[in-house]
């Protein structure tokens, strides 16, 4: 019999399930890959055959212009692999469609999280703790002085700041998959009823969202708009656009950016970031530490992100874990 | 509290300096006396608390957070205050309601050694994360929120509608709270007696010249020299000494205090003695020698012999209670060249002109300058005034050509504050050989300056790639870059394993394309030195 655990190997490029010979999140393409989510450092295109939720393929399919090889699989759905593997999709929580995958072989459990948040997000269906053997989990924001504040409270700075400036609008950066979504519900949800203007960039995402089910309201594009049109109202574009020439186009923007990394001052200010909004799709540190708490694992293993920091915490806590140094995980903009 | 941590908070992300001037003039305008004295000294770094500094936050915090972890957090942030305030345990129960800025400055004035450890986390759980970190930046001052000690003056002629200059003036009479200023600015008492009192008077300064021509019937030339620029001050028996910021270092040059005893205001560049560094004989050493005397709040008999200071005067701003700062620069200089006679030989000489035929005479004359102590050249405006600042047209320097020499990129270090994120400081060394032959490279200094945002994010993006090892915000990374250091002078130093140190290197260019064995040998560097 094999060693506990050998079936699963983490490479630099992906973690490999050797006997089915598939890999999960590969930052290179593979014959067959599982995908926990549509973000694109987790998502490459050119695999021969990807298996995702479909909202997942859906978001793939918009971004590669391609369904090639697409293996749709539902939430709480189980499918058998080569090899005598199974793999359950679970809820992440992290964007429409992602998902955790729980991998079963030989008796052992490994979960596999990709990323993921424990708020509620009007978006996407909550992260489930699913117990396991080991846990494999991300660390973008695996430092404890990352707590992401209620999200009511970010929404009450956006738009007391709006109501401040009625001649000028705010101009929201965020993550064009998830975040903006996240941020036009949440809005909505705060009672905010005027259209919203989107960056050209955004667009497609969101009437996908609309697709499968989530409500934004009013969508404009800026540009289909005069300035003037847009004074007093909220502008979303992603964070590479805030300080572009295209906000020339706006009417006296006030820059805020959604993302957990505007916890930090010295971090809005290098993105010259107005109204910084502590808005994040991650885990902050209490609900990185809480959730391997209830997941319990009996190891627990750092994908990306702030992983020292998530090490030293197991080892205070007489926990087994360990880091795997993957590559081409980028978390910077969220 | 609140009040000053949101206007912190505000300053912080606001990038127009009109609307910084607008937010310190309302808060300044809104709040009363004396929290609006203690915020603008915060504001300005014009408040000193013994008992709390950045090491005490960090044994705080360690009580309270896991060293390690306190480290890496210390580390990703790139500050202290703001790392602690983030960190700080939220208090169980009732702490009591936010203190207002006079009592948080009373009660870190209060505090001792002894006491710190106690008192100050009483402040802190008074006080959300946005108070915390208002709290321990006025305490431990560095507040970064990109306002100068000039804007916040600015900010206080606007809030109150006087001339700015007179501002500046009166400032340096007073002490925190400022008490007479606000009296004089915000409710039109007298302004405040200065008369008698040893008050800094802002310099005047120049521009580079880059291309500019000038004639040299308008203008004359006088050396540069490179030591640092003060303000010597006697009033009613008493001296004070002034750096170019405005900040007080009598006590770091207690000879100066002693040897100016004429009623007088007095701009001129302190150095030090000896011709061991290159200087001239009994003059000026260079800025090295006076390195060692900076910063220093007590000085040691042995450093008064063996680096003795003295000033050369460039200019006399007031005589014998005289404001002369309005009349032309020649009518000054006149006055000065029959003041020097009368003070002290062995600590003030007269900064001499330089005559030259023209302007390329002048420029054929700075070339040939090997004294060490000479930084360059300043070009004066005859019937200039003078007058706070830099006005165009006025004043030009005109500094040598720096040096340039080849280097290899071998650790680099997280920056702070802005930067803290990036790995910004780039330490880099020159091979002791042959490269070809298995020489090595040997640090030979360190730069973090001369590149753009975009070269800064491609550099911190090639560390990241080419890390070998790490040592806390240390990387080492592999030999693959060459930058072109430029640096004003180097010398022999015991401190380097290479045996150099060089003054004031910065990344002159970035050499992508050159192969690293061909950066320059430790010999190349060693004969620059002009010791």
């Amino acid at each position: 019999m094999a060693a506990p655990f050998s079936w699963i190997r983490p490479e630099p490029h992906g973690v490999h399930i050797v006997p089915a010979d598939v890999w999960i999140d590969p930052s290179r393409a593979v014959d067959t890959a599982l995908v926990t989510h549509g973000h694109a450092d987790h998502a490459r295109g050119g695999h021969g055959t990807t298996v995702a939720t479909p909202e997942t393929l859906a978001i793939m399919e918009l971004r590669y212009a391609t369904r090639e090889g697409a293996t749709p699989v539902e939430y709480g759905e189980t499918i058998r692999l080569k090899g005598g593997v199974d793999a359950t999709y679970i809820p992440a929580g992290h964007v429409l469609g992602s998902a955790q995958i729980l991998l079963e072989h030989a008796g052992e459990r490994v979960v596999i999280t990709g990323d993921y948040k424990r708020r509620a997000d009007p978006t996407c269906p909550p992260f489930q703790v699913t117990s396991c053997d080991i846990f494999i989990t991300e660390a973008t924001f695996g430092l404890p002085l990352f707590t992401h504040p209620p999200i009511e409270d970010e929404m009450a700075k956006l738009l007391g700041r709006l109501e401040a400036h009625p001649d000028s609008c705010v101009l929201v950066g965020a993550y064009a998959l998830g975040k903006a979504q996240r941020v036009i519900a949440e809005l909505r949800a705060a009672g905010h009823k005027q259209p919203i203007y989107l960056h050209g960039a955004m667009e497609k995402m969101c009437r996908l969202y609309e697709e499968f089910g989530v409500d934004l309201g009013e969508l404009r594009l800026v540009s289909d708009h005069e300035k003037d049109d847009m004074r007093g109202s909220i502008v979303v574009c992603p964070p590479s656009a805030l300080n572009d020439r295209w906000s020339r186009r706006l009417p006296d923007p006030i820059t805020a950016m959604a993302s957990g990394w505007m916890r930090v001052r010295q971090r809005a200010r290098q993105r010259n970031v107005e109204l910084p909004l502590v808005i994040s799709d991650h885990a902050d540190w209490n609900e990185l530490t809480r959730t391997i708490e209830e997941v319990n694992p009996h190891e627990t293993w750092i994908t990306h992100g702030r992983e020292e920091a998530l090490l030293r915490w197991h080892q205070l806590h007489q926990r087994r874990a360990r880091a795997l140094a993957l590559v081409g995980y980028e978390d910077e903009d969220d | 509290m609140e009040k000053f941590a949101a206007l912190i908070d505000a300053l912080i992300y606001t990038r127009s300096r009109n609307e910084k001037l607008r937010l310190i003039a309302e808060y300044l305008r809104e709040t009363p006396d004396p929290d609006r004295g203690w915020a603008l000294a915060a504001l300005t770094d014009g408040l000193d608390f013994k008992a709390v500094k950045s090491s005490t936050i960090r044994g705080l915090l360690k009580e309270r957070v896991d060293p390690v972890l306190w480290s890496l957090s210390r580390d990703f942030v790139g500050d202290t205050a703001e790392t602690a305030a983030l960190l700080w345990p939220e208090a169980l129960g009732e702490a009591g309601p936010p203190p207002t800025v006079s009592e948080a400055v009373n009660t870190l004035d209060g505090m001792t050694r002894a006491t710190v450890m106690t008192e100050l986390p009483r402040l802190l759980d008074r006080l959300d994360s946005a108070g915390r970190y208002a709290l321990l930046k006025l305490a431990t001052g560095g507040m970064r929120v990109g306002v100068s000690s000039r804007l916040a003056k600015v900010a206080f002629a606007q809030a109150f509608d006087v001339p700015v200059d007179d501002v500046e003036e009166y400032w340096h009479a007073l002490e925190p709270p400022y008490a007479d200023l606000f009296a004089w600015g915000a409710e039109g008492a007298d302004p405040p007696d200065t008369e008698n009192l040893p008050l800094f008077r802002p310099f005047m300064l120049a521009h580079p010249l880059e291309e500019t021509v000038v004639d040299l019937a308008d203008y004359a030339a006088e050396w540069k020299w490179d030591g640092i620029r003060v303000q010597l001050v006697h009033v009613a028996g008493e001296t004070r000494v002034y750096s170019r910021s405005g900040d007080d270092i009598s006590a770091t040059f207690p000879e100066m205090v002693d040897a100016l005893d004429v009623p007088a205001v007095l701009d001129g560049e302190l150095l030090v003695r000896g011709a061991h560094q290159g200087g001239e004989a009994g003059g000026a050493a260079s800025f090295n020698a006076l390195q060692q005397r900076l910063g220093r709040k007590t000085v040691s008999k042995k450093m008064l012999s063996e680096s003795p200071a003295f000033v050369r005067l460039y200019d006399v701003l007031m005589l014998e209670g005289e404001d002369l700062r309005s009349l032309p620069w020649e009518a000054r200089r006149r006055r000065l060249e029959k003041l020097v006679p009368v003070l002290p030989e062995s600590h003030f000489d007269l900064s001499q002109l330089v005559e030259a035929r023209d302007f390329d005479h002048l420029a054929q004359i700075r070339e040939g300058a090997r004294n060490d102590a000479i930084e360059g050249l300043m070009l004066k405006r005859r019937d200039s005034q003078y007058v706070p600042g830099r006005k165009t047209g006025l004043w030009y320097k005109w500094k040598r050509d720096p040096l340039l020499i080849d280097c290899v990129l071998m650790y680099a270090q997280r920056g702070s504050g802005k930067r803290s994120s990036f790995y910004s400081d780039y330490t880099f060394g020159c091979w002791d050989g042959d490269p070809d032959e298995g020489a090595e490279l040997l640090p030979v200094g360190k730069a973090y300056s001369g590149f753009t945002d975009a070269e800064l994010k491609k550099l911190d993006k090639l560390v990241r790639q080419t890390t070998l090892n790490r040592f806390g915000p240390v990387r080492e990374v592999e030999r693959t870059l060459v930058f072109e250091v430029a640096f004003d002078s180097v010398h022999s130093s015991k401190r380097h394993k290479s045996g150099l140190a060089m003054r004031f290197p910065r990344i002159h260019r970035i050499r992508w394309d050159k192969p690293v064995h061909e950066a320059d040998r430790l010999t190349a560097l060693r004969a620059l030195i002009r010791d």
